[in-house]
């Protein structure tokens, strides 16, 4: 199966290696992967921002660097949710109003991907210590993503996976929230970290790379004993010489 | 270009957001909630269906306020009541006022009610040397600390029982560790005199309906009953969004604002008032008042796209669920409505420029949006204000220019990776330093992009 792969921008520019972990891991799963290096962002920052004008910019680029995909997958749920969800306000009925639709419906989250179209979940991994995954905003409730990754996750070989409280609660990152009202946000981080730890969990494991860069940022400053993983990251692990 | 209310915000809730005393009552007293709720809903054979069902009624009211209203006026003239229609806070408490001076009146009692926030009312009564006393115990409590309600539904939520009991061990002498029932029968003892020797009721009400001229007030003190029926005199102020068809429509909105509310499957006192005593009845007031309050209610009715907000039948189900909330609390909202459903109406109803911020103070996590038992897309509304923000030029100059630079780098790709990862870590720590806050450090940007380093490798494979 031939797909396409979309590396959101910040994944692009700040962890290169999930992507890579990303393509390594489709490959496994027996995908051709085609990624067209021109590609840049979805323009999710400036449409939440509301700055629609420009985030129409960014989208129509979007639109045309995948104009002839026929499976998008990306490893971020935040960026599929926009592609998914937030087009229908810029695209809709516009001149691009087909292609938009088009792409809407051939783009999946990674975990999706995995188990629900080519459904597999075993990619030989091996991660040792205890996790808890962080149910992210996008994933859950603009994916519809739940047990997937939890599933994939399940057949990691050495992880233990537990529930921490609020699982399925914000991690307070969104986009330029974390800076405009950097207070709040900064306690959104604090309680996520703390109820990982209170579960002893080595690892926040999650599906997209915006939740986990603000935990990991928390984390560093705080210097605590845990890691913030992209799930990703996690499936492509301890894979020896294979 | 951030207004005084902006930073007054912004200030506030980086303060409270760091109480941990105020994390610590807040989230016990939303646990309970959140258990009571869950088993609750299970009442629905299909909650999903209610909600929109509940949804599109709000929906028909709105598009037709302009024959549904006067066909509440109509009903409730006939049933014997007068009603009285108010623009704005100042012609509704001179309104009240003409009532109370005509009755000579030096005592009102109140039951809860967030439309007698919204026009100040206490503090207006009192700088007219009429008494007011809340009857809610929840708002009783918030009225002897001097507070504003802290949450539209459990107005002293951020106060735990030993809070509670320090007050009234102070005010009212009884023991230091007063249990919950200890403080609830000594609040009774105190409000059944005022009933008895209160001139005029005030209150608000949940529901306005059409067909039959009334109102219907939902609480679970009995209260309200004893502020509606004891008094002479009874005025109920109420949005004029809180219209409903038919009295039948009440089999459908009193079970979701009930589960929603406090996750009671119905909520202990639901009464229908229309109009006062009549010939031959023993019990009511001889007088009622309905007063139809807009404050800027038709200004978010003109926006086509956001008049959604109006549905809202104010169970509090997403202030209860929103992470900003509980982090941040009621009273730094500055605002009568707070949480999410306040974040997309104040800016309407009390001006987009001065409250904008509160629309971008979400992190747009749509738990808001899952909860509500109307169906209003609050995280859209969000977007949808902040989109008008920009519209309207409030935003910032540095964020327009910043937002077009992004737009002009993003559709090319040569310039996003034109500087090296030293140079964008370099550009990151001196814009971002100050604004990502004490707490977190700085997210380290890769020396070389991932699609840089994919193009590399590719030429490698080809030259082999």
């Amino acid at each position: 199966m031939q797909v396409d792969l979309f590396i959101p921008c910040f994944i692009d520019q700040l962890y290169p290696t999930t992507a890579f972990n990303t393509m390594k891991v489709l490959e496994k799963a027996g995908c051709k992967v085609n990624y067209n290096p021109e590609q840049t962002c979805c323009g999710q920052p400036a449409y939440n921002a509301g700055f629609w004008d420009e985030a129409k910019l960014v989208g129509n680029k979007f639109l045309d660097d995948f104009v002839d995909a026929k499976y998008i997958v990306s490893p971020s749920a935040s960026c599929t949710g926009m592609v998914k969800n937030a087009y229908n306000d810029l695209f809709t009925n516009s001149m691009v109003h087909n292609q938009c639709r088009s792409i809407q419906s051939s783009i999946h989250e990674l975990s999706d991907f995995l188990v629900n179209i080519i459904k597999k979940d075993y990619f030989g991994a091996e991660l040792e210590g205890r996790a808890v995954y962080h149910d992210s905003c996008s994933a859950l409730r603009e994916c519809r993503i739940k047990e997937e990754p939890r599933q994939l996750l399940a057949n990691v070989d050495g992880l233990e996976l537990v529930a921490m409280r609020d699982q399925d609660t914000c991690c307070g990152f969104g986009g330029t929230f974390a800076v405009k009202f950097q207070g709040i946000s900064s306690a959104m981080a604090e309680q996520k970290v703390n109820n990982a730890l209170a579960m002893d969990a080595n690892y926040i494991i999650s599906t997209d790379a915006s939740c986990l860069l603000h935990l990991q940022a928390y984390i560093d400053k705080q210097n605590l004993p845990i890691k913030a993983m992209h799930l990703a990251d996690v499936l492509a692990n301890g894979w020896g010489n294979v | 270009m951030s207004t005084k209310t902006a930073l007054d915000f912004v200030s506030a809730s980086e303060h409270k957001a760091f109480d941990l005393q105020h994390r610590k009552v807040i989230n016990f007293n939303i646990d309970r909630y959140d258990n009571a709720v869950s088993n609750g809903l299970k009442q629905w054979n299909n909650l999903e269906n209610a909600k929109r069902k509940a949804h599109s009624i709000k929906w028909r009211v709105m598009e037709n306020l302009d024959k549904l209203l006067p066909e509440f006026e109509a009903n409730f003239q006939k049933n014997g009541g007068k009603v009285i229609w108010a623009n704005d806070t100042v012609e509704a408490q001179r309104e009240i006022l003409t009532i109370l001076r005509r009755v000579q009146a030096k005592k009102i009692v109140k039951s809860k009610s967030m439309v007698t926030e919204e026009i100040e009312l206490n503090a207006f009564l009192e700088n007219n040397q009429i008494q007011s006393v809340e009857t809610d115990l929840g708002e009783y409590i918030v009225q002897l600390l001097g507070q504003k309600p802290y949450h539209i539904v459990t107005p002293a939520m951020h106060l735990s029982l030993a809070d509670i009991a320090k007050l009234f061990h102070e005010k009212f002498d009884t023991p230091e560790n007063a249990t919950a029932e200890q403080l609830t029968l000594k609040a009774r003892e105190l409000l059944r005199e005022e009933y008895l020797l209160a001139d005029v009721g005030i209150t608000g009400a949940n529901f306005l309906i059409a067909d039959t001229g009334s109102i219907a007030i939902t609480e679970n003190e009995g209260n309200a009953r004893l502020s509606t029926s004891f008094p002479k005199v009874h005025i109920a102020i109420v949005g004029i969004e809180k219209l409903i068809p038919s009295i039948n429509d009440l089999d459908l909105y009193w079970p979701l604002l009930a589960n929603h509310g406090t996750g009671q499957r119905l909520t202990v006192y639901n009464t229908i008032l229309s109009g006062p005593k009549r010939e031959g009845e023993s019990d009511g007031p001889e007088e009622m008042y309905v007063i139809l309050l807009d404050n800027g209610r038709t200004d978010l009715l003109a926006q086509k796209e956001q008049r959604q907000g109006l549905y809202c039948i104010r169970c509090g189900a997403c202030l209860n669920a929103c992470p900003i909330y509980k982090n941040v609390g009621g009273h730094s909202y500055g605002t009568t409505y707070s949480g999410p459903i306040g974040s997309i109406i104040t800016p309407h109803m009390k001006g987009l420029q001065e409250f904008k911020h509160l629309s971008y103070a979400s992190s747009l996590c749509g738990k808001c949006t899952e909860v509500c038992p109307v169906k209003i897309d609050i995280q859209k509304m969000l977007l949808l204000n902040r989109r008008d923000s920009v519209k309207e030029g409030f935003s910032p100059q540095v964020e327009q220019w910043g937002w077009k630079t992004f737009a002009k780098v993003a559709i090319k790709r040569n310039w996003i990776d034109f500087f090296n990862g030293k140079w964008k870590n370099f550009f990151l720590k001196k814009f971002f330093t100050k604004a990502w806050g004490s707490k977190r450090t700085l997210p380290p940007i890769a020396q070389t992009s991932f699609s840089k380093q994919w193009k590399e490798q590719e030429k490698k494979d080809k030259t082999y």
